[in-house]
C-alpha cells in the first residue's frame, strides 16, 4: 500500500525526530516550527501567495468552510490548532502522522493519510496567513 | 549509497552444498559451479539497495530493463522504441511523438545496445543511450527520470546496429549502418549491391548541456556491414573502431558468402580530421527527411521536427580519414581496452584474437604500411599494426571488456564461455563456462577508461534447462561472476525481459542522489494542466471535448461529466495534484481503443476517448493510492448524437433523482 510506505530513506536525519519540543508543548506538534509570531495587520502578499498554494496543492481536500470533504474544513481552523501544530502538519505530515495525537485522531477521523505535499516553511507561513484571513483575522 | 551485504548463517552454506553434491549425481542437469559464498555474495537484505544500477537492452521488446547488482533484481522496464500500455508511453497525446519517424508512427522497435554518458572517459551518470536496429533511430534516456527525452531518426541506414557507442566526453556517439543500402531510395537491382550499395556511419553532436543531439556529419563508406565499435580514448581519443563485414559485398546466403574472405575489416576512422574538411566547408549537404522527436520535462510532452538535411563526406574522396585494418573472419567486437592503446578485434568465425596496437597503427599509417586498397581507401599491413594475437582462445570470440587490472573478458558463443586474459601478455589466465550461448558480456565501467570492475555479466542468447519451462518460448537470462580474484566465480543466474543484448553497469552511488521523486506542480506547463482543484473543468471545442481533470488521493475531478455524445472526442488532460513520492495516480475508461495512462507526482497526461455508443461509462484510477482507492472512480454519460444533453461536469455534488433524465 503506497500511503504506507516509509518516506524518503535518502534524506538526512530528520532534525524534527527530537520528540523534546513535543513534550515540552504537545499542542504545537512536531517539527521543525517551534514558534510562529503572527502579526496584525494580515500580511496582504502573503495571504495571496498562501492562496495560490492552497488552490493548487490543498483546495482538492480541504474546503474553506467548516465541511469535511476528504479532510476537515479550514474554517476556525485557527483557533482550534496552534499556529505551530498547523505548519508542522504542513511540513512534517508524516512524524505527526506516526506520533502526534491530535493528528492521529483526525487519521482515525478521515481514513486517508494527509500527502505531504512538499511546501517550503515560506509556503506553509503563507497558507496560515491565509488561514488566519478566512477565520475572518484583519 | 550502502550497500550492506549480509552474511547469510552456516545453514545455508550446508544446504547449497547439498545442493551441489544432489545435483552432481544428476546425469546431464545443468552445472552448478557456484561456490559455497554465492548466496551471501548475491543477497542483498529487504531494504537495503544494491550497489550498481544494471542498464539492459531489452532486444526485441524495444525497451530498456534495469536491474540491481549484485541482487539481478528487476526495478523497471522503461520504454524507450516500443509502445508501453502499462504507462501509456506512445498512446498518451503527450507521448505519442516519441515514436513518429519519416514513416510515421513506428510503435515497436529492435534495441540492442546502450551507452551511458561519459567525462574524461569516465562515467557521469547522466544519461543513458540506446539504438533502434529496425527502423533506424537513436534515443537518450535521462538518469534522472528514467524516461525516454529525445528519439532521433537515422537517414540513410538500413539497420542501426553499430550504435550509439560515445567518445570519452560524449562529443559524439555513433550510428553505422548495418546494412548498407543504395542511397536516397533509389529503385535498382539487388544484384547492383557493388555499384550501388553504400555504407553510413552518421555522428551525432550531443550538446553537453542539455544532452539534445544532431547528426553533424555522416561519412559514406563502401557497401558491407558494419557491426559494432567503440571510440579511442586516452592517446586514441579523436579516432573510432567499427567492425566491418560482408566485405565480400554479398547481397544474398549471407551466411555462406558473407563468410568467404579470411579477413574482413575493422574500419579506423579519424574523425578530428573528417572535422577539419567540414570546416573546410568539404562537405556535401543532401536532402534527406528524419524525425526528431524531443520530450519536454516542463510541459510533459514530446514534440516532433521534421529534418531535412543531413552533410555528408564521402571517404572515397578523402583517404585520410579512414583506413582499414584487416581483421579475421566477420569481427563482432572492436574493443578498446582503458587506457585506449589497444584494440581487440573478435571475429566470430576465427580461432584466434588480434589485439592491434594504436601506437603501430600510427607508425603504419605515418609509413604508409600498406597491404593494397579498397575502394580506394587504405588498407594497413595486418602484422604492421598488430599488437599481437591471443592464441586458441575458444570458438566464436563475440565481445570483450576489461576490468580495472590490466585484464580483458571475452565471451565466446560457440564454445559457451569466458575467457579472461591479459590484455598486455595476452596470456590466458581462466575461463568459465556460461549457461548457454552467450552473446555480449558486461564489466561494471567496462568500456571507460576507469572501470570499476567486481563483476563480469554474461547476456545468454540461449536458456534452455536452466528455469522452470514456460512452454515453446523460455526466460532469457543473465549471469552473474565475481572477477575480484584470479578466478571468475558463478555467483546467480537471473532472468530478464526481452534479450539482452548489451548491458552497462553504474555504481548507484552516482545515479541515486539526483533521482527525480515529483515534477514540480508550479513548474507544469502543459497547456492542459489543471494545476488546482479550481481549474478543473470540461470543455467543448466542435466535436472535441477537453476535460480538465485532477487526481489527489482519492478523488477525480470532474467524476460527473455529461453532455458528451457518439461522435466527439474526449481528451482527458489528468493532472497529478500530489507532491509526494511514490503517488502516481493511473486513469482508465472502459473500452478505450488504446491504453491506460500513469501520471507522477505533479504531471499532466492525457488519454483520447472515442464513445461509440450511449450509455454510461465508468473510469477509474489504475494505481492503487490509498484506503479509498477503490473509491477513485467516476461516471462519463454518452448520448446519442444530436441529443441535447447540456455539457455538465462535478464532483460531490448530489442532484435530485430524475435531474437530467428524459433527454
Amino acid at each position: 500500500m503506497r500511503s504506507d510506505k516509509p518516506s524518503d530513506s535518502t534524506k538526512e536525519e530528520d532534525p524534527n525526530k527530537s520528540a523534546v519540543e513535543a513534550i515540552t508543548d504537545p499542542t504545537k506538534g512536531i517539527g521543525a516550527i517551534k514558534n510562529v509570531t503572527m502579526n496584525t495587520p494580515l500580511d496582504q502578499e502573503r495571504i495571496k501567495r498562501g492562496e495560490e498554494i492552497y488552490n493548487m496543492k490543498c483546495q482538492a481536500c480541504h474546503k474553506l468552510d467548516d465541511k469535511r470533504v476528504v479532510g476537515p474544513g479550514w474554517k476556525d481552523i485557527t483557533t482550534r490548532r496552534k499556529p505551530e501544530w498547523i505548519m508542522n502538519m504542513i511540513l512534517n505530515v508524516d512524524v505527526m502522522l506516526e506520533q502526534d495525537e491530535e493528528a492521529q485522531k483526525m487519521l482515525e477521523l478521515c481514513l486517508m493519510r494527509m500527502p505531504n505535499q512538499n511546501l517550503s516553511i515560506g509556503d506553509a507561513r503563507d497558507v496560515l496567513e491565509f488561514m488566519r484571513q478566512n477565520d475572518g483575522e484583519k | 549509497m550502502k550497500t550492506n551485504i549480509v552474511y547469510r548463517g552456516l545453514s545455508v552454506l550446508v544446504i547449497l552444498a547439498g545442493l551441489v553434491v544432489w545435483q552432481g549425481c544428476k546425469p546431464k542437469a545443468p552445472t552448478t559451479v557456484t561456490m559455497g559464498d554465492a548466496a551471501s555474495k548475491v543477497y542483498v537484505a529487504p531494504g537495503q539497495y544494491d550497489e550498481f544500477y544494471n542498464i539492459v537492452s531489452g532486444g526485441f521488446n524495444g525497451q530498456i530493463g534495469v536491474y540491481g547488482i549484485p541482487s539481478g533484481r528487476l526495478f523497471k522496464i522503461l520504454p524507450v522504441f516500443s509502445v508501453f500500455p502499462e504507462s501509456g508511453y506512445g498512446y498518451s497525446e503527450e507521448t505519442k511523438p516519441m515514436l513518429n519517424t519519416s514513416h510515421g508512427n513506428v510503435p515497436w522497435d529492435d534495441l540492442h545496445h546502450i551507452a551511458l554518458s561519459t567525462t574524461k572517459g569516465e562515467h557521469d551518470g547522466r544519461w543513458m543511450f540506446a539504438n533502434a536496429n529496425n527502423t533506424p533511430r537513436v534515443a537518450r534516456v535521462s538518469f534522472k527520470s528514467f524516461r525516454t527525452e529525445e528519439i532521433l531518426e537515422i537517414p540513410n541506414s538500413g539497420g542501426n546496429h553499430s550504435s550509439p557507442f560515445i567518445t570519452e566526453n560524449t562529443e559524439y556517439l555513433v550510428a553505422g549502418t548495418r546494412f548498407s543500402v543504395p542511397m536516397g531510395g533509389k529503385d535498382v537491382p539487388i544484384s547492383s549491391y557493388k555499384e550501388n550499395f553504400k555504407g553510413s556511419i552518421s555522428f551525432i553532436k550531443v550538446n553537453p548541456e542539455s544532452g539534445r543531439m544532431n547528426i553533424a556529419f555522416q561519412l559514406r563508406t563502401p557497401g558491407f556491414n558494419f557491426d559494432l565499435s567503440r571510440a579511442g580514448k586516452g592517446a586514441s581519443h579523436g579516432w573510432f573502431f567499427f567492425s566491418c563485414y560482408n566485405t565480400e559485398q554479398a547481397y544474398t546466403l549471407l551466411e555462406v558468402n558473407a563468410s568467404q574472405n579470411d579477413k574482413d575489416f575493422i574500419m579506423a576512422v579519424n574523425w578530428k580530421k573528417a572535422e577539419e574538411y567540414l570546416a573546410q566547408g568539404k562537405g556535401k549537404v543532401e536532402k534527406v527527411k528524419y524525425a526528431h522527436n524531443i520530450y519536454d520535462d516542463k510541459t510533459h510532452s514530446a514534440t516532433t521536427t521534421m529534418e531535412n538535411e543531413v552533410t555528408v563526406l564521402d571517404v572515397m574522396e578523402f583517404p585520410d580519414i579512414v583506413y582499414f585494418i584487416p581483421c579475421p573472419k566477420s569481427p563482432h567486437g572492436c574493443d578498446v581496452d582503458p587506457t585506449g592503446e589497444y584494440i581487440v578485434g573478435s571475429g566470430k568465425l576465427a580461432a584466434m584474437m588480434p589485439v592491434f596496437s594504436f601506437t603501430k597503427l600510427q607508425a603504419a599509417i605515418a609509413a604508409k604500411d600498406y597491404e593494397g586498397d579498397f575502394n580506394g581507401i587504405p588498407v594497413i599491413k595486418y602484422e604492421s599494426a598488430l599488437h599481437g594475437e591471443v592464441k586458441k582462445p575458444g570458438l566464436g570470440p563475440l565481445h570483450t571488456e576489461f576490468d580495472e587490472k590490466g585484464n580483458a573478458y571475452t565471451s565466446f558463443f560457440v564454445s559457451s564461455e569466458i575467457v579472461k586474459w591479459n590484455v598486455k601478455t595476452l596470456e590466458v589466465l581462466d575461463r568459465v563456462p556460461t549457461y548457454y550461448s552467450i552473446g555480449h558480456l558486461s564489466v561494471p565501467g567496462g568500456p571507460t577508461s576507469k572501470p570499476h570492475g567486481k563483476y563480469v555479466i554474461a547476456y545468454n542468447k540461449i536458456t534452455k534447462d536452466r528455469y522452470l519451462p514456460t512452454g515453446p518460448e523460455l526466460t532469457q537470462s543473465a549471469q552473474l561472476y565475481d572477477i575480484s580474484g584470479d578466478k571468475m566465480k558463478l555467483l546467480l543466474d537471473f532472468p530478464t525481459v526481452g534479450e539482452p543484448h548489451y548491458a552497462e553497469s553504474i555504481p548507484a552511488s552516482m545515479i541515486t542522489p539526483n533521482s527525480t521523486k515529483i515534477y514540480k506542480i508550479e513548474e507544469n506547463e502543459n497547456p492542459y494542466a489543471a494545476k488546482g482543484e479550481g481549474q478543473a473543468r470540461v470543455e467543448r471545442k466542435g466535436n472535441e471535448i477537453h476535460v480538465y481533470m485532477t487526481a489527489i488521493r482519492s478523488h477525480l475531478t470532474p467524476d460527473n461529466i455529461e453532455g458528451v455524445k457518439v461522435g466527439d472526442e474526449v481528451y482527458f488532460h489528468v493532472t497529478n495534484l500530489e507532491q509526494d513520492w511514490d503517488v502516481p495516480h493511473g486513469f482508465a475508461i472502459r473500452g478505450a481503443l488504446n491504453a491506460e495512462i500513469l501520471i507522477m507526482p505533479g504531471e499532466t497526461q492525457t488519454l483520447k476517448y472515442k464513445p461509440l455508443v450511449p450509455g454510461i461509462v465508468p473510469f477509474y484510477c489504475t494505481d492503487f493510492c490509498s484506503a479509498l482507492h477503490q473509491e477513485m472512480s467516476g461516471y462519463l454519460r454518452v448520448s446519442a448524437a444530436g441529443s441535447n444533453t447540456p455539457l455538465k461536469f462535478s464532483t460531490g455534488v448530489i442532484e435530485g433523482e430524475a435531474s437530467g433524465a428524459g433527454h
